[in-house]
Order: C-alpha cells, then sequence, then structure tokens
C-alpha cells in the first residue's frame, strides 16, 4: 500500500466513530423531526380557518361580505344578531376555531356614505407562541381579501369616490379572549408580539448560561482527568459533595458573568430592532410583579444548578479534552430545544408528547415561566420549580456517587452505549 | 499495631483480577517497598490503599482506620503521590502548595506551605506558573506536595519516576529523611538501586499476587543474589 493510501486509511479509521456521527446523526433527526412539525402547520395555515359568522347588515356589501367569508373559511356558527354573539363564542371554541366576525347593520350604510364599515372581529387565542397565530393570520387575510373587494365595487360602481376611504374602506373593532381574558380593541398577533419580544431574552440567557458554564464544567473535569490532577484531589480530606460543588459553584459564577457580557452585546442587538408603538400590555394587566420576578429568578437559579449538575454527571464519563467536546453537545441541544419551542408555541397549545418532553427538560421552566407568570399560571411555574429542584437533588446524588466509586477513576460504566462516545481518540 | 495492614487483599476491574489476594504490614516508620514488573497489581494496590479504589475482597487497616468505614479519617493522615501525577497548570507553584494546604487544619497551613517550598527546592521558580516547569521541576513539586502535610503515611508511587540522577537522589534523601522523622512510607518503584537503598522491607509482586518479601538483605541472601535485581528476576521471571 502506497504511503498515500496507508495514511488516508488510518485517518479514515479514526474519523470513523460513534463520537463522530452519532452527534450529527442526532442533529440530523431533531432537524428532520422540526422539519415534519412545520410541514403539518404550514398544511394546517393552508386549510379554511374555522370562523363564526353573524351578519346583521342584510344589504349588498353586508352580504358580499359575509358570503366570502361562508365560501373561503369554514364557518362551524351562522347568525343574523349579535345578540348570538356568546353562543356563537361558545360554538366556535368547541370546533377548536378561530374568531367570530360580526358584520353589523350599518355596515353597507357607512361604506356608502364614505365612512369606513366596520367589521367585529372577535378572536378565539389559543397560544401565544408565533406558530399559534397562524390561523388567525388566515382571518385577518381573508378580512382583507373582503376590504380589497369592496374597494374594486365601489370604484367599479364611482369612479372619483376619495382614494384613501376606497383602499380602506372597513376598519376592525378587534377583542380577543385569551385565557379567560378578554382583550378590547387587540389583535392575537399583536399579543403574541408583544410577548415573544418581551420573554426572547430569557431563553437566550439561560441557553447561553448552560452552554456556557457547562462546557466550563464538563472541560473542568476532563483536564482534571488529562492533568492527571484528579487523583491527588480525591486522597485529600475534603467530601465528596464539596468538590462537586464546589465545580458548580465555580462554573455558575463564571457562566453568570459571562452571560451578563454576553446580554450586554444582546441588548445593544436587540435595540436595533426594537418596535416603536407597540401597545403596553401592562394596560391589558400583563405585566409582571416584583413577585413574579423572584419565582423567574429562582426557577433560573435551579435550572442552571440542575443543567450544571448534568453537566457534572457527564464530565465524570469525560477522560479528556476531546471527549469533553462531544459531551457538551447533549447539552448545547437540550438548551435549544426548549428555547425553539418557547419561542414559537404555547407550552398549552403543544401535543401532550411535546408537553412531557419540554417539561421534562430542566431549561425549560424559567424560560416559560414569564409568559405562564403574566396569566397566573402558578401551577406550571411552581409545579417546574419542584421539577427541577428534585432533578437538581437526584442528580447532584448521582455525581456524588460517582465520586465515591471507582468509576470516576477506572471509567468503566454500565450503559454499554456510552462507552464508544467517552472512548474518543484517547 | 501496624502502620498499614492488608489481608487477603481482592481487587478486580469488571472480570479481570487486579490484585488476587495479598497479605501485608507495614511497620510504623518503616519504609515499605512494592516491587513487580508492569500490570503485576502495584498501582492498583496503592490507589486501594489511598481510598481511590474500593476492594471487592479483604481487608485494608490503616493507622488503625479501616479503610471501607472510615476512609474519610484516612485521607486525613495519608498522603498519595501517583506516578503521572499533574498540578494545576494555571497556578504557580507556591499558589498551588497552597491550595492543596488549605484542604488541612487551618493552624499549619502556612508551615505547611514553607516546609513544601524546602522540600521543592524551586528557587524563584516557585512563583512561576506550573506549565513552565521541566518534568523534575513537576516531580520536586509534587514530592514537596506530598510530604509537606505531614503525612502519618506516604503513598509514593515510582517517587524518581522520569527524573534525573541528581534530582532522583535529591527525592531518595527526602524519602529517607522523612521516615526518620516518623513517617511510614509506601512506596512502589522499577528501580532495584533505589529500592535497595531506601527500603527496609520490601515486597515482590507478580501477577497479583505477594511472590517474596522480606528485608533486601535477607532476600539477597536467600536467593544467594548480588543484589535486588536477580532476586526479582529469580522471583518474578523464573
Amino acid at each position: 500500500m502506497s504511503g498515500l493510501g496507508n495514511i488516508t486509511k488510518k485517518e479514515i479509521r479514526e474519523l470513523l466513530t460513534p463520537a463522530t456521527f452519532v452527534p450529527i446523526i442526532l442533529v440530523a433527526l431533531i432537524f428532520a423531526t422540526m422539519g415534519n412539525s412545520i410541514q403539518g402547520i404550514q398544511e394546517q395555515s393552508t386549510a379554511p380557518p374555522t370562523i363564526g359568522v353573524i351578519t346583521e347588515d342584510n344589504s349588498t356589501l353586508g352580504i358580499a361580505a359575509s358570503t366570502l367569508l361562508h365560501t373561503s373559511a369554514k364557518t362551524v356558527y351562522n347568525s343574523t344578531s349579535a345578540s348570538d354573539l356568546k353562543t356563537g363564542i361558545e360554538a366556535v371554541t368547541e370546533h377548536n376555531g378561530v374568531a367570530v366576525i360580526v358584520i353589523p347593520k350599518n355596515f353597507t350604510e357607512r361604506i356608502i356614505k364614505g365612512q369606513q364599515g366596520t367589521l367585529q372581529i372577535y378572536w378565539i387565542m389559543k397560544g401565544a407562541g408565533l406558530l399559534d397565530t397562524i390561523s388567525s393570520s388566515a382571518v385577518e387575510s381573508l378580512i382583507a381579501y373582503i376590504n380589497t373587494n369592496i374597494s374594486k365595487e365601489l370604484i367599479t360602481q364611482n369612479s372619483s369616490v376619495n382614494a384613501s376611504f376606497v383602499l380602506s374602506p372597513t376598519k376592525r373593532i378587534e377583542t380577543t379572549y385569551f385565557k379567560d381574558r378578554e382583550f378590547v380593541g387587540i389583535s392575537p398577533n399583536t399579543i403574541s408580539g408583544m410577548l415573544s419580544s418581551q420573554s426572547l431574552l430569557i431563553p437566550i440567557v439561560m441557553m447561553m448560561i448552560i452552554i456556557m458554564a457547562g462546557s466550563i464544567v464538563i472541560t473542568s473535569m476532563a483536564l482534571e482527568k488529562e492533568n492527571k490532577t484528579l487523583e491527588t484531589l480525591l486522597t485529600l480530606p475534603v467530601k465528596r459533595t464539596s468538590i462537586v460543588s464546589g465545580k458548580i459553584i465555580a462554573a455558575a459564577f463564571i457562566g453568570l458573568i459571562l452571560a451578563v457580557i454576553y446580554m450586554v452585546g444582546m441588548q445593544f442587538y436587540f435595540s436595533g430592532f426594537q418596535m416603536t408603538g407597540g401597545v403596553n400590555l401592562a394596560s391589558y394587566g400583563l405585566a409582571l410583579t416584583s413577585g413574579d420576578f423572584i419565582w423567574i429568578g429562582v426557577s433560573l437559579f435551579l435550572a442552571l444548578i440542575a443543567g450544571l449538575s448534568l453537566c457534572m454527571l457527564l464530565g465524570t464519563f469525560a477522560k479528556n479534552y476531546k471527549s469533553a467536546q462531544t459531551l457538551t453537545f447533549p447539552i448545547t441541544m437540550l438548551a435549544m430545544i426548549p428555547m425553539f419551542i418557547t419561542m414559537f408555541a404555547d407550552y398549552e397549545t403543544l401535543p401532550i408528547a411535546v408537553k412531557i418532553f419540554t417539561f421534562a427538560i430542566p431549561f425549560s421552566h424559567p424560560m416559560m415561566a414569564p409568559r405562564a407568570l403574566l396569566f397566573h399560571d402558578y401551577t406550571l411555574v411552581i409545579g417546574g420549580i419542584v421539577y427541577i429542584a428534585v432533578f437538581a437533588l437526584v442528580t447532584i446524588s448521582i455525581v456524588v456517587w460517582v465520586f465515591k466509586t471507582d468509576r470516576l477513576l477506572t471509567g468503566t460504566t454500565k450503559f454499554k452505549w456510552l462507552k464508544p462516545l467517552i472512548r474518543r481518540r484517547h | 499495631m501496624p502502620a498499614v495492614e492488608v489481608k487477603n487483599l481482592v481487587k478486580k476491574y469488571g472480570s479481570q483480577d487486579a490484585v488476587k489476594g495479598i497479605s501485608f504490614s507495614i511497620n510504623e516508620g518503616e519504609i515499605f517497598g512494592l516491587i513487580g514488573p508492569n500490570g503485576a497489581g502495584k498501582t492498583t494496590t496503592l490507589r486501594v490503599l489511598s481510598t481511590l479504589l474500593s476492594i471487592n475482597g479483604g481487608s485494608v487497616s490503616i493507622l488503625g482506620h479501616d479503610l471501607s468505614k472510615h476512609a474519610g479519617e484516612i485521607r486525613k493522615l495519608i498522603s498519595y503521590l501517583p506516578e503521572d501525577a499533574g498540578a494545576y497548570k494555571n497556578l504557580s507553584g507556591r499558589a498551588y502548595l497552597q491550595f492543596i494546604a488549605n484542604f488541612f487544619d487551618s493552624k499549619e497551613v502556612q508551615g505547611m506551605v514553607k516546609k513544601g517550598i524546602e522540600i521543592t527546592n524551586l528557587g524563584t521558580r516557585i512563583d512561576d506558573r506550573v506549565d513552565t516547569y521541566s518534568k523534575g521541576m513537576m516531580r520536586r513539586l509534587l514530592v514537596g506536595r506530598a510530604l509537606m502535610t505531614n503525612p502519618k503515611l506516604a503513598i509514593l508511587d515510582e517517587p524518581t519516576s522520569g527524573l534525573d540522577v541528581i534530582n532522583a537522589q535529591e527525592i531518595r534523601k527526602l524519602v529517607k529523611t522523612t521516615a526518620q522523622s516518623g513517617t511510614t512510607v509506601l512506596l512502589s518503584s522499577h528501580n532495584m538501586l533505589e529500592v535497595e537503598y531506601l527500603c527496609d522491607r520490601i515486597a515482590l509482586i507478580s501477577d497479583g499476587k505477594i511472590v517474596e518479601e522480606g528485608k533486601p538483605k535477607t532476600l539477597m541472601e536467600k536467593y544467594k543474589a548480588r543484589n535486588i535485581e536477580e532476586v526479582f528476576i529469580r522471583t518474578v521471571h523464573e
């Protein structure tokens, strides 16, 4: 065999390890799953939205608008009296619909007089995630379509009408029902957008702290082994719990400093994209109290401790710096998955399997906490805090147990599937 | 009461037997050498006695404490120098000694650091970062670390491993002085001259079993050997 062939063969054999392929295969699987979910949502968005229509105006434009709604959407409730609104909302809610649209009596009359005709929209908002608002966007498109059709009709009938009026012959009066609350004059898209922009910071902070501090802990354990300092440390008169806790506390401290530095930069980045004229959610009672911030702080702190204890556990398997790099991958993924989930979807509207998966990841809880607290969902927040506290305690206990066994030094593990990942090209 | 008493010690790594029921005892203030070929079970035995590894059979008593029950107490009394030990590279030699001393009685910390610095004999280099040290300097730092804490039992795995003649001789003298001051020393070595010079008694270990034990002079007489190396070859390889 030639020198080139010999070296190539040796290199391929070294690179063809599970440690190289497992992370990439996992990433591919995650993206494939996300792709499938997005495809499902896209299919859902192309389907006609489910609505209820109350047509009080039986004149030309009112009937035209009503017909348009009936033909372009799946109408599950139909009435001619606004007094049936409550029944309509119940019927649409029952059918998992999006909104009840009321075309009032004077709709045609106002437009003919050159005044904007009013469409009353009663939104039934299910979740505050970006993906949850796809159905309401479909209804908004329908309203825009009605607007365009009326514009065309007006231009056809009278070419000398006021241009600004004819381009916008209708206006909306909106009311959104979300989590047993009524938001007058605001649409689901606006609520979702404001909530997302307000709660974007915590998922990013959480993700950055976990990735940075987690990597510190895993690398620290790997370096203790690689630099041959661990054996000395373990024979010193110091409790195993002190070694584990010391490493976690130090990593948390450094992780927090790094996160603050990172967030200063991010703050400037976000300020460049800040929306002006946004709705003040506090005027709708959607504001966090100082008590809520304490809950978020507790959740964030416990999630950090839980995350770092998990990293510590992974770190005990790391034999050197290289294997530590591989072991940071699962932590990075665990931090990124809930970040994306909380950005795009509302926990309430997730399928049950995804809900359980999201709840099981400790980092999800501080990311979900602000939104849950805005709507006084203390069960989710406190339940999450209890869960991550138990998770952290159990994980720290396991780490301390590992520190008391031979496994830390001998690298023996009962988990055969983990062995190829640990044995990375020493 | 012996400082170390090992009875039928068994240590397994999975299904592999590393130590197969060895027994020996070490008297207080004695320098005891564990000698054997690579993979004989020397380091495993030292790691067990240093509280790093659990045992699968037998019993170990160190300075009156049962190893399986009172590992925490034993750690206060011993000092272990692994064969390929390292130090924290981002610390200076002095900071490393200070870090180790801080685990012990706060009243003795400064005294320990002072003693450690004297043992290392690194001069002004003690304030340089450890990652700038040569192999010999690193070993001296680690020996200083191991002996500065005034341990009742010093467990030294190949204390002069990788050192040049002069550095090795300095460390041998140090070990001898330490034992004279009352510390019991258990060491392993491949260097038979070193063993002969240092050890009051030795045990020859092969394939996880002790094949011979006694004073170097007695063993040489028994095997009609000129030195321990010949005793080693006859007991282990013949």
